[in-house]
């Protein structure tokens, strides 16, 4: 009898493992998968085309019960799992269901950030982050006008653009004063802001929320200067935390996340976990790229090939933010020691950064014109001296060539 | 159909050098014109040079000066012709009528034409009854008018232009003129084409572009010229070179000249500083060949001893007899295009009219007879110099400015500026408004430019030629005669009631064909043929050679002159002159180590009131500019393209240093043109001593003492702008004009805070919603923006901390869109198109606008060989051929680089 997968998460982590896994050894395992989502798998990513309209469920699905009918795993799709109890090696779920595992990969993922202000669990308060949150935002268009998202994040800029896209009436209220401060720095983020005012967003910056009004359903976000906007749909979209509950509650090791070593173990031989519940040498995950290492490295190991091992390295953003096209990478808030590359061109809706430490390039933002961010990011990677390009650089690897 | 305006062309003569080239201005149907060499000129043969060629671009209104002006508690306010005037004439009155008629001058040019020029001398010696007219050809030209005195006993250039191309060898002394005279040069050119025997021998301590061509170049050491000459005539006397049947039965003096010239070749190489052989061999050729040209200009006259120098050269020509027969004598090549002009009304003053002498009784008497005038000026009046000086010492007390700009191209400049402060009432006529020296002006009167005005002028061979107008009289402006005359009628002077030029220049005929018998006053200037010309045949005449006597059947002028070996002196014998060599006024010592020279760039003139206004003119040097050896610049501390302060005991300026490669150690050269107009601190003026010739009273512009240091800056950038900046608080900065736009090199000693912020306010853009381009390296000081208004380039200002700017030439181009496209914006702030696309280099070819990279690049890839090759292959040089100099080093360069590589 072949080993028992048991796989906790039926997300783009643990399948991206699962599919890795499948690659080096189709029959190693029996596999069984439990999700909370009444689902296949699917691309998280792509559920803000669906907001907007421009992609449907369908379109964004990764692997149908087919695929896992086909590959021989067993799916528990809308049955989340409630319990692991490690000396049994058993995991437990909601429906009662239990099996028991060999392995076992938690790909919990992370669950959204909701503030717990009053009135945050009235009727009409939602966060964005999975298919039913999207159903639910569809359903608000279609019978409401005033939608207020709470997080100017990209993904808060994303709701709100597809909210606004489904003929809403869409305020944006963030605490700090600029957009999207983990991936732009604020020069970029003015320009986004003004881009996206342009298209009829409003923002409220450095607003703070006290309150969400409202008696069976949320009618206004109240702050903490006492105003009041009108909202017949909050969407929280003020971050992720590693979703841990479970881990926690078996008696894994947690810090912020669930602590994995460089194979992906954590502190239980037996069990493995990936995606944005680990931590990993302090850091936790968010992007997709890391993410994908991890499941390649992970499934090496749950395969018994056991020779590859898991090396953070600096991530780049490219995002595409309602059509304005971004890319961030490494360290572009810079400090003391830093040095500074601008280029501005506001008309054209361009501006580029670039952060250089010890005539090297530490970190880069581009919002317009993003051609160029592979090459800055491999720069960044190769910790190339670019001393002797540096009067040319920002205007790209074009020139760089041609002047070289 | 044929459209062609052929049959509207008006025929008329360039405004700039002293060759005198004939022009043909034909009418566009947008307004503009045509300019062309005019086939039937004889000086150029339908050839024009590249400031020529670009006539047609200055003949705009922008910043012309239209109206008369008075200044009233330091501002100027428009005023009428008959306001200004009669404001001229009280103060004139008065000044004359309590201090004397020395109390007042005329500062005029050689850029006035003949009948201006007629007019203000009469007016001066005849009625004011002072000789204090002078003129900027005093700077140009007038050791060689001192030196022909001497020589032949009147200022007669014995030679033509044909003369050159008959000679077997042509000597040039102090003379650039493949820049300076272009046209002459291309025509030594194309005979050493035909006849690869002609010997070209250049004469000059700098490498110039002259030599390019020469077969044999002399780097004298600056002023010692007379050691070459006495040398040479110490050779030629020993070598019995001498044609003493010439010599004995035409000259005197020839004793007194050997004996003050007994120098061996040893000896002259070691004063010189020249190679023996080389020296040698230019002396054996000189010995060996009969028909021999000496052409000689500012290297020559510009100097303390510069009579000396010229009359050096006479000697070897006149103990040699080789003068007034074709292909030989010595050639003064004039800078102006009516310095000619100019001395034969006796607009100097230290001379009457039409060649006669203020010293002598006999000629003031026949002067103010042929006037009827109430008064002759018996004594020489004050040389420029001088007159400036006279005037902030306060004896001269008004002074009437015409058509030059004495506060840049006076030496001492900073004392003219202190003079013209000083100045009870300066009076400037000028067709530019702004200049460094009208802004010392209380009355501004404007006058007519070229295209406009109408007369003649005479060229560096004695060919009279007209200049036509073929625009109109813009605003109020009005002929320098014509204001004159009002003037002078002001003044309640008779004998001023001209209506045309025409009638001046009858005048100015008749008075050369005064009294001009063998019997009564002699001269050679006799041009009474021209009497009686009409205004029809006035119009018509054609370019013609003085003399021109009235009994001359023939009518056609004489080419050459003293064939019959009669001069002018009373005595018919020419003059040998004992010309002792003397060292310049002011030597170099420790705290000024080099000898400054000064001089022209090919493509500007004078102080570039004229050519500053023609985008082609500025492509070819955009900048003033010190080039020394790279030797000096280390003992210096300055480095290539760098800015250094050049300081001399009289003024200083600042200038971006260059290694031309033409200049030996111990010299350094500074072009002429720049201005307070043109740049925040370039008048070379100010640095130049004011010493002069004894003889001609021409300052030393070839040799001042000067030291360079470095001009610290923190930051170096350029604009480019379609309308002009305010630059007032730059330290350093030049305007060169451009097509559509105004180009300005900066330099700056202050930290700048906030570029952006800086950098609006600058170039005056308000608002945030500018489309307003920026690029910023603060750490290494780097700032750049374009700005952009409806789509078009509208600004742009790039800084760095280091001179390593990107070229101009892509985003000049850019002014020339009516819409960027997104390949255009995307390069703007790099400088320079992304996508592909050459950088064509700095501008050689000014006619075709070929880049030295495209030259290069063709020359390595095409394997060119000749010039010829390089033009057919990149048009570069098909033109004016002022390049070709050029194209030929540039040829020698790559081939020697390639040849390396391989």
């Amino acid at each position: 009898m072949k080993p028992a997968l048991v796989v906790v998460g039926n997300g783009m982590a643990g399948m991206r493992t699962v599919e890795e896994l499948l690659k080096f050894d189709p029959r190693h395992y029996d596999i069984t998968v439990f999700g909370a989502e009444p689902h296949g798998n699917y691309n998280r990513i792509l559920l803000s085309p669906v907001l907007a309209g421009e992609k449907t469920v369908d379109d964004i699905m990764l692997n149908t019960r087919e695929w896992y009918e086909h590959h021989g795993i067993t799916l528990h799709a809308g049955d989340p799992v409630e319990r692991i109890d490690r000396k049994r090696r058993v995991v437990r779920a909601r429906s009662g269901r239990e099996v028991r595992y060999d392995r076992l990969l938690l790909a919990t993922g992370s669950r959204p950030f909701i503030i717990p202000v009053p009135g945050h669990k009235l009727p009409g308060v939602i966060a964005f982050r999975d298919i039913k949150d999207v159903e639910t935002m569809l359903e608000a268009a279609r019978n409401h006008r005033h939608a207020v998202i709470i997080g100017g994040g990209l993904l808060g800029l994303e709701a709100a653009n597809g909210l606004q896209r489904q003929g809403m009436d869409v305020t944006v209220v963030h605490v700090t004063d600029a957009l999207m401060n983990q991936q732009l720095d604020k020069p970029a983020a003015q320009l986004l802001q003004k881009a996206l005012e342009g298209k009829g967003l409003r923002f409220m910056l450095e607003a703070q929320t006290s309150e969400i009004v409202g008696e069976d359903r949320v009618r206004a976000v109240r702050f903490k200067d006492g105003s009041e906007i009108p909202a017949d749909l909050v969407v929280m979209t003020a971050g992720v935390r590693p979703n841990i509950a479970l881990a926690q509650q078996s008696g894994l090791h947690c810090e912020r996340a669930i602590v994995v070593d460089d194979t992906l173990q954590t502190y239980d031989p037996r069990v493995y976990a990936v995606g944005e519940c680990v931590q990993h040498r302090s850091a936790t995950f968010g992007l997709v790229a890391p993410i994908w290492e991890q499941a390649r490295v992970c499934a090496a190991h749950l395969a018994g090939a056991g020779h590859r091992r898991y090396v953070q390295q600096a991530c780049a953003t490219r995002l595409k933010v309602t059509g304005v096209e971004l890319y961030s990478a490494g360290d572009f808030i810079g400090g003391e020691d830093s040095e500074d590359l601008v280029l501005r061109d506001a008309r054209r809706g361009v501006y580029k950064r670039l952060v250089l430490r010890g005539n090297r390039i530490a970190g880069a933002v581009l919002y317009g014109d993003v051609q160029d961010g592979p090459w800055y990011f491999d720069l960044i990677q190769k910790r190339t001296d670019i001393s002797s390009m540096r009067s040319h650089l920002l205007f790209g690897q074009a020139l760089c060539a041609q002047a070289a | 159909m044929n459209l062609s305006q052929d049959h509207l062309a008006v025929r008329t003569t360039c405004a700039y050098c002293g060759v005198g080239c004939g022009v043909k201005a034909t009418p566009r149907a947008d307004g503009g014109f045509d300019i062309a060499g005019d086939a039937d000129h004889p000086a150029n043969a339908g050839r024009l040079c590249v400031k020529g060629s670009a006539l047609g671009e200055t003949i705009g209104l922008e910043g012309r000066l239209l109206y008369p002006q008075l200044r009233e508690q330091g501002a100027l306010r428009r005023a009428s012709w008959d306001e200004a005037l009669d404001r001229v004439a009280d103060k004139w009155q008065s000044i004359i009528a309590e201090h004397g008629p020395d109390a007042v001058a005329f500062y005029v040019s050689g850029q006035l034409l003949t009948e201006d020029y007629y007019v203000a001398n009469k007016l001066m010696k005849g009625y004011i009854g002072s000789a204090n007219i002078d003129t900027n050809s005093r700077l140009c030209m007038s050791s060689a008018v001192a030196a022909h005195k001497r020589a032949f006993g009147e200022d007669v250039v014995p030679v033509c232009y044909d003369d050159l191309e008959l000679a077997d060898m042509i000597v040039l002394v102090g003379s650039n003129a493949a820049w300076c005279h272009p046209i002459l040069f291309q025509r030594i050119a194309r005979i050493r084409e035909q006849r690869p025997g002609v010997k070209l021998v250049v004469i000059d301590p700098r490498r110039t572009a002259t030599c390019e061509l020469a077969d044999l170049h002399l780097p004298v050491k600056p002023g010692t010229d007379v050691w070459l000459f006495n040398g040479l005539l110490n050779y030629l006397a020993k070598r019995g070179a001498a044609n003493a049947a010439f010599v004995a039965t035409h000259t005197l003096g020839l004793d007194d000249a050997l004996a003050v010239a007994d120098l061996e070749p040893e000896a002259v190489a070691k004063a010189c500083k020249l190679n023996l052989d080389d020296l040698l061999g230019f002396y054996e050729s000189f010995a060996a060949t009969e028909k021999v040209i000496t052409g000689f200009s500012m290297g020559v006259n510009q100097s303390s001893a510069g009579t000396d120098k010229a009359n050096s050269i006479i000697n070897c020509h006149l103990l040699t007899g080789r003068i007034g027969k074709p292909g030989m004598g010595p050639f003064s090549l004039t800078g102006q295009p009516n310095a000619m002009g100019g001395r034969e009304v006796g607009g100097l003053a230290n001379m009457l009219a039409a060649h006669l002498d203020i010293d002598k009784a006999a000629h003031r008497e026949a002067v103010q007879t042929f006037w009827a005038s109430p008064r002759i000026a018996d004594k020489p009046g004050l040389k420029a110099v001088d007159l400036f000086q006279a005037i902030e010492a306060g004896r001269v007390k008004a002074v009437w400015i015409i058509a030059t700009n004495p506060i840049v191209s006076l030496p001492d400049a900073d004392q003219a500026r202190r003079a013209l402060q000083k100045c009870e009432l300066v009076v400037a006529s000028d067709i530019v408004q702004d200049t460094d020296t009208n802004a010392f002006a209380h009355v501004l009167l404007p006058a007519l430019g070229w295209g406009e005005k109408d007369g003649t002028v005479t060229n560096s061979e004695r060919r009279i030629s007209r200049q036509r107008a073929f625009l109109p009289a813009p605003g109020e402006a009005r002929a320098d005669w014509r204001i004159l005359a009002q003037f002078a009628q002001r003044m309640g002077y008779a004998g001023f009631d001209y209506e045309s030029p025409q009638q001046i220049f009858a005048e100015h005929a008749r008075l050369t064909a005064f009294r001009n018998t063998p019997q009564e006053l002699p001269r050679v200037l006799d041009i009474g043929g021209l009497a009686k010309l009409g205004a029809a045949a006035y119009d018509a005449l054609e370019p013609v050679q003085w003399p021109l006597k009235a009994e001359d059947e023939s009518q056609q002028g004489s080419a050459r002159l003293f064939g019959d070996g009669h001069f002018s002196h009373p005595d018919g014998r020419a003059r040998f002159i004992a010309a002792a060599p003397r060292l310049p006024v002011n030597e170099r010592d420790e705290d000024y180590p080099f000898a400054l020279n000064t001089g022209r760039v090919r493509d500007q003139w004078h102080t570039m009131t004229r050519t500053g206004r023609a985008p082609k003119l500025s492509e070819h040097i955009p900048e003033s500019f010190v080039d020394m050896h790279p030797q000096d610049a280390l003992l210096s501390g300055v480095r290539e393209g760098e800015l250094a302060r050049v300081t001399t005991q009289w003024g200083a300026m600042v200038a971006r240093v260059q290694h031309g490669g033409g200049i030996a150690r111990g010299s350094v050269f500074i072009p002429i043109h720049w201005n307070g107009q043109t740049a925040s601190d370039a008048r070379v003026g100010a640095l130049v001593n004011p010493a002069v010739c004894p003889v001609s009273g021409e300052p030393e512009f070839k040799h001042t003492p000067v030291r360079v240091e470095r001009f610290p800056v923190k930051w170096h950038g350029f604009i480019l702008s379609r309308a002009d900046v305010n630059l007032g608080g730059v330290a350093h900065w030049t305007r060169a004009q451009g097509r559509g736009f105004a180009r300005y090199e900066l330099a700056g000693r202050n930290s700048i805070e906030d570029f952006g912020l800086w950098a609006k306010s600058l170039l005056g853009v308000n608002g945030d919603d500018a489309d307003w381009l920026e690029y910023a390296d603060r750490s290494e000081g780097m700032y750049r923006a374009v700005h952009i208004v409806d789509d078009r380039i509208e600004q742009c200002i790039f800084v760095s901390s280091r001179p390593d700017l990107p070229a101009r030439s892509w985003l000049a181009g850019l002014f020339g869109k009516e819409m960027l496209d997104d390949a255009d914006r995307a390069g703007l702030l790099a400088g320079r198109a992304i996508a592909q696309g050459e950088d064509a280099g700095p501008a050689v070819c000014s006619c075709f606008g070929v880049g030295r990279n495209t030259i290069c690049g063709a020359i390595r890839e095409q394997d060119l060989k000749s010039v010829a090759q390089v033009t057919a292959c990149v048009k570069a040089g098909g033109n004016c051929g002022s390049c070709v100099p050029e194209l030929k080093k540039l040829l020698a360069e790559t081939l020697a680089e390639a040849a390396a590589e391989s």
